[in-house]
């Protein structure tokens, strides 16, 4: 954890840590842990609206919990810049980590896989392995696709990349 | 094609007769000798072989398996034709998989099942098999396209989906559970899953499968920086699975999650992928037909030529719960199997000629049977010399599982746990 900063550290060791080893094959074992995902991204939710840094939204599009969607935004310069958010739960999870995906940010940034999965490689995955079965969704959503946002959006946004809504349509008009 | 051509030609011809005005015709002849080229062109670049029924070993131009079949008059393969009864998986499509497959279906394989979800690439133009026409096709469908061309005998099953997925594993297993091809056989219904995906989630999901099902497999890879890459048979209970020791972990020191994959910026190299998958139909074929050594590991360094091999045991710590199932089952099996091995080698023994192989001992030469040696080892494994001592205690107790979370069981219902999600998300 070393490179991290002070506020992502504070904010991780305020969300439970998941104690149940189980994926979505394990059957009634996986609903232990679905209850524990749910735990551990309530109060991170909860934190991030006390602290006022809410930065997503995630909820389960079946009912199994296998397969997840919702948004994420961040601030640049002051406009905000929203983003679906979509991943599935791997038949080896937790062994291995969801694959986060932003499909409209798909093939606008090198740091990123076909289909817009982002590139979790290098700065978040040998962290979930070595946590693993303590880390879940939420502690995905904050050491994994934060840091990404905060690392890629300024730089697609600076590069053009991508155009703030209201810049976009206004241009459009002109 | 040829139909549709031939369609062609007979509705210019009625239009020929209908015209009241003779001064087209000369136009729709134009027309027609055009579409005639078009079908002739056509013909002569879909000459396809017709289905083999019997390999034969006839040395003639026309026979697609006169040299494959001479393996057997050479001594290499006892029954060559067998390759018919085989069915090999090979997940994923791409520098690797596309290659193997080609030379498995040039070898007459019985039956091939491909998986993959991606679409081909002008960015794997630099590798095998795919051609330039073929981009924006799934592989599957591309590969299945060139493979029939090759050679329609191979009964080829094609899946476009993602293993890693809960739907895309189930459709997997069931997959390889299918035994339609040759219902007589035992176990699941391929004879070897062969790994050539370029993630860790991936050979993850094959090693789940595989340990679930007992079913032997070889995982391949090539490093990011495309000059070295391995072979790994894999037999559940018996070797080392992927989850015991991951290959690149011995291989390079380096963590196989740090991997980055092709999408984002690995490297790749048509040579590499070839000899990795050269490495990799060879040691199937030797497990196939049984002929040579298996080998249990055997790594690529190109920039050395250096190819190491090694037998990896598996690891009774595995976190993968299937694995310690197998390994338990093939500890079980062991009577059994030592039984089976000293019969054959009895057996062996009867074969051999009786009487001593030279009438005089001048000498008094006598051989030492290397065997005994080696018994000796293995009884005193783990026994040290006197004096000496491990610097590190064996690990010998599980990874302990962690502290128990006190539970918050105010509230424990799954539904009132997404509700209270859904009303954080709401606002």
């Amino acid at each position: 954890m070393e490179g991290w900063d002070p506020n992502t550290k504070s904010t991780l060791t305020q969300i439970p840590l998941l104690s149940t080893k189980a994926g979505p094959r394990d059957g009634a074992a996986w609903t232990q842990r679905l209850k524990e995902e749910y735990k551990a991204l309530i109060a991170y939710t909860q934190m991030n609206k006390s602290n006022d840094n809410d930065w997503f939204r995630i909820s389960a599009a079946n009912p199994e919990g296998t397969r997840w969607t919702g948004k994420c935004w961040y601030v640049h310069n002051l406009l905000k810049y929203e983003f679906d958010l979509q991943f599935d739960i791997p038949v080896t999870y937790p062994a291995t980590a969801p694959e986060l995906e932003l499909p409209q940010l798909d093939g606008k940034t090198q740091k990123m896989y076909r289909g817009g999965k982002i590139c979790l490689t290098v700065h978040f995955k040998p962290l979930w392995a070595k946590n693993c079965p303590r880390f879940g969704i939420a502690h995905a959503l904050c050491l994994g696709l934060a840091p990404w946002l905060a690392a890629e959006i300024p730089i697609l946004v600076d590069s053009g990349m991508i155009k703030h809504k209201d810049d976009a349509s206004s241009s459009n008009e002109s | 094609m040829e139909a549709e051509l031939k369609d062609m030609t007979d509705d210019l011809e009625s239009l020929k007769r209908s015209l009241p005005d003779s001064s087209l015709h000369a136009s729709v002849d134009k027309l027609k000798l055009h579409v005639e080229n078009l079908a002739k062109m056509v013909k002569s670049a879909t000459v396809q072989r017709s289905k083999v029924k019997d390999m034969s070993a006839e040395v003639v131009d026309s026979n697609p398996y006169s040299r494959l079949m001479a393996l057997q008059r050479m001594g290499i393969v006892e029954n060559y034709e067998r390759i018919r009864e085989f069915s090999v998986a090979i997940v994923g499509i791409g520098g690797v998989g596309s290659v193997a497959a080609e030379m498995l279906t040039r070898c007459g394989i019985g039956r091939l099942l491909l998986y993959d979800y991606d679409k081909v690439e002008l960015a794997n133009m630099n590798r095998l098999f795919f051609r330039p026409e073929q981009v924006g096709m799934t592989k599957t469908d591309a590969a299945v396209q060139t493979l029939s061309d090759i050679n329609p005998d191979v009964v080829l099953e094609s899946f476009t989906l993602n293993i890693t997925t809960v739907q895309g594993f189930e459709t997997f297993m069931a997959s390889l559970k299918n035994k339609s091809f040759c219902p007589s056989k035992e176990g699941s219904g391929v004879d070897l899953v062969l790994s050539c995906v370029d993630n860790y989630e991936a050979r993850m999901a094959v090693n789940q499968a595989c340990n679930e099902l007992t079913q032997t497999w070889m995982e391949s890879g090539v490093s990011e920086d495309a000059v070295s890459g391995h072979i790994q048979l894999l037999i559940p209970g018996e070797t080392a699975c992927f989850a015991c020791a991951p290959p690149l972990v011995v291989a390079s020191g380096v963590d196989e999650r740090t991997l980055k994959r092709e999408g984002v910026c690995a490297a790749s190299l048509p040579t590499t992928m070839g000899v990795v998958a050269g490495l990799l139909v060879q040691n199937t074929l030797k497990y196939l037909l049984k002929f040579g050594q298996v080998s249990p590991y055997l790594g690529y360094n190109s920039l050395k030529d250096y190819f190491p091999t090694m037998a990896m045991k598996p690891n009774p710590q595995c976190s993968n719960a299937a694995c310690l199932e197998r390994q338990k089952e093939y500890l079980v099996a062991k009577p059994a199997r030592d039984a089976a091995a000293k019969a054959k080698r009895e057996a062996e023994a009867s074969l051999a000629p009786e009487g001593p192989l030279h009438d005089d001992n001048e000498w008094n030469i006598s051989v030492v049977d290397d065997s005994d040696l080696g018994r000796i080892d293995a009884t005193s494994a783990g026994a040290l010399p006197e004096g000496l001592t491990h610097e590190l205690p064996s690990a010998d107790e599980f990874e302990k599982s962690p502290a128990p979370v006190p539970a918050d069981t105010s509230v424990d219902d799954l539904e009132a746990l997404q509700k209270q999600l859904e009303a954080l998300n709401a606002d």
